[in-house]
């Protein structure tokens, strides 16, 4: 049969588009909650101190691995106790700054940077391709994650391995804001505070966001064609995917608690809040 | 509801188009489809539109209502605002034939390049296999597709960079997922997926999950667990190693 060969429409300019929503709201609020997130996390990160109160330790800087020295900075009292390998290493380079937050914020960080939710939400919030669905892009020319460096991104199941990890650190962090420090005699004594729950829902939020990860749900069943075979392999698929299913939410809600957290920790620690003992 | 509105709608062959304005009566109930079939009984005869089942099933009279992919058929006026003018356009990611008629031929030469059911052998001596019900609702979910290729039409790779020969899109990936999770299905798609059919193209935006007619959850439910496929394949060394291992097999 003979076929005639029709043209493509042409590509439409940045922002072309005849919808009539407010599509660009979404992308704003995108754009505004992670920039938001990115730069306090940062700035946080940065402080290295006021990052523990009690036996609370904020998610920043946890896991602790060194401690500095508590004389040099404020609001540090009693945070050696949180890290896992003693002070601050003796080779450490003086000229450079030593940030225990920084050690370990790449591995959170990596795992959301590379999250398939947060990808999409990225690159149209960030890199405009596109700014959102049915709107021109600014870029003629486009490899997606095909090429480097996007291809990159295929490492995800690590940082998500990594990430499941740090659950389990963060569940300690909860055990350890149950004990609290008498200031006069330095005896500890079990109890509940506010800060313990903030620490509990932090967890929580974090759970439903990485349990619910895309590669997971690949790596406990999803690699199957036939996934009936094996019952605690199917119950585990089948919990991974009822997460999934609200992924991005759990993705917002465990990346504002995180920060609230940190700020919880971190206001009372200079004592503008007082954290109210329930036990 | 009784209202007089305006609908402005694509006129033209090939790149000579124009938005043509055509105002008419509509009333409660009524579908976009109603409409620009009313528009053609009275003011545009010869106004070319691709419809059949009226009824969200065939895939047919796909286009972009106010910019939003969708099915003219299964767009009730009621959720539109109708003080303004509606505007109709055919899909962008086809070459059009004429106003809002697009030639989707190309997507039949995709999907005649993906490697077809290999079956394993049968587990019965009549020659049928055993499935469990739960192992055939994953694939089953892919089956809903009707074909009406809005997916493609929005996906950036194929609407903006045009990049046809290169990606396959997301509804042949729909198809190429029905086909990678049947458990009696024992060939082997991922060095396709990953080279001609350019799955690493998508970047996960969604789009097409948003405008699905038939609410597949295209995105998570069949691209990213390809994604993941082709990354145990050819980019997951140390799976790989523990692989060879434990043996673990799909």
């Amino acid at each position: 049969m003979a076929q005639t060969h029709l043209p493509l429409a042409p590509q439409r300019g940045y922002g072309e588009t005849t919808r009539k929503d407010p599509w660009w709201l979404p992308t704003l609020g995108t754009f505004i909650g992670l920039s938001g997130f990115i730069v306090y996390m940062t700035w946080a990160g940065m402080q290295n101190e006021h990052f523990s109160y009690q036996g609370y330790l904020s998610p920043a800087y946890s896991p602790l691995l060194f401690w500095t020295d508590p004389e040099g900075v404020t609001g540090l009292a009693g945070a050696e106790r949180f890290a896992y390998f003693g002070p601050q290493p003796s080779w450490w380079p003086g000229a450079i700054p030593f940030l225990p937050a920084l050690l370990i914020l790449w591995a959170p960080g990596g795992f959301r940077i590379t999250c398939y939710y947060y990808r999409g939400a990225y690159y149209k919030a960030f890199w405009q391709s596109p700014p959102n669905c049915a709107v021109g892009k600014p870029h003629k020319t486009y490899s997606g994650e095909r090429s480097f460096p996007l291809i990159i991104q295929n490492i995800h199941r690590y940082f998500m391995y990594l990430a499941v990890v740090f659950l389990f650190i963060l569940a300690h962090d909860v055990y350890l804001g149950m004990w609290f420090i008498d200031p006069a005699t330095g005896a500890k004594s079990f109890g509940i505070g506010l800060g313990t729950i903030v620490l509990a829902l932090n967890v929580t939020f974090l759970s439903a966001y990485t349990l619910g990860c895309h590669s997971l749900r690949h790596v406990i069943g999803g690699f199957k064609d036939r996934i009936s075979g094996a019952p605690i392999r199917k119950s585990l698929y089948k919990g991974c995917t009822g997460l999934n299913k609200n992924h991005m939410r759990w993705a917002w809600t465990s990346l504002v608690w995180v920060g609230f957290t940190d700020f919880y920790i971190r206001m009372c620690s200079m004592g503008v809040f007082t954290d109210i003992r329930i036990i | 509801m009784s209202k007089t509105v305006t609908f402005r709608i694509t006129r033209g062959t090939g790149e000579k188009t124009e938005l043509v304005d055509y105002q008419t009566e509509v009333g409660e109930g009524m579908v976009v489809l109603d409409a620009v079939h009313q528009i053609q009984a009275e003011s545009a005869p010869d106004l070319a539109v691709r419809w059949n089942c009226k009824a969200g099933k065939c895939g047919s009279c796909s286009a972009e209502v106010n910019g939003m992919p969708r099915l003219m058929c299964m767009t009730r006026l009621g959720e539109i605002n109708l003080d303004e003018p509606v505007t109709i356009e055919p899909m962008r990611t086809f070459p059009l034939i004429k106003d809002l008629v697009t030639d989707v031929s190309w997507n039949y030469e995709v999907k005649k390049r993906i490697k077809k059911m290999k079956p394993r052998k049968p587990d019965n001596e009549d020659g049928s296999w055993l499935m469990d019900q739960e192992d055939v609702e994953r694939p089953q979910e892919f089956r809903k597709c009707i074909e009406c290729f809005l997916c493609q039409n929005v996906c950036h790779v194929l609407r903006d960079h045009k990049l046809h020969a290169e990606f396959a899109g997301p509804r042949h990936f729909v198809y190429a997922a029905q086909l990678e999770m049947n458990p009696i299905d024992t060939a082997d798609r991922l060095e396709d997926l990953k080279g001609p059919d350019g799955i690493g193209y998508c970047n996960i935006t969604k789009c097409c999950t948003k405008v699905c007619p038939e609410h597949i959850t295209i995105t998570d439910n069949a691209i990213i667990p390809l994604k993941e496929r082709v990354v145990d394949k050819f980019y997951d060394p140390i799976g790989k190693l523990f692989r060879v291992f434990s043996s673990r097999d799909s």
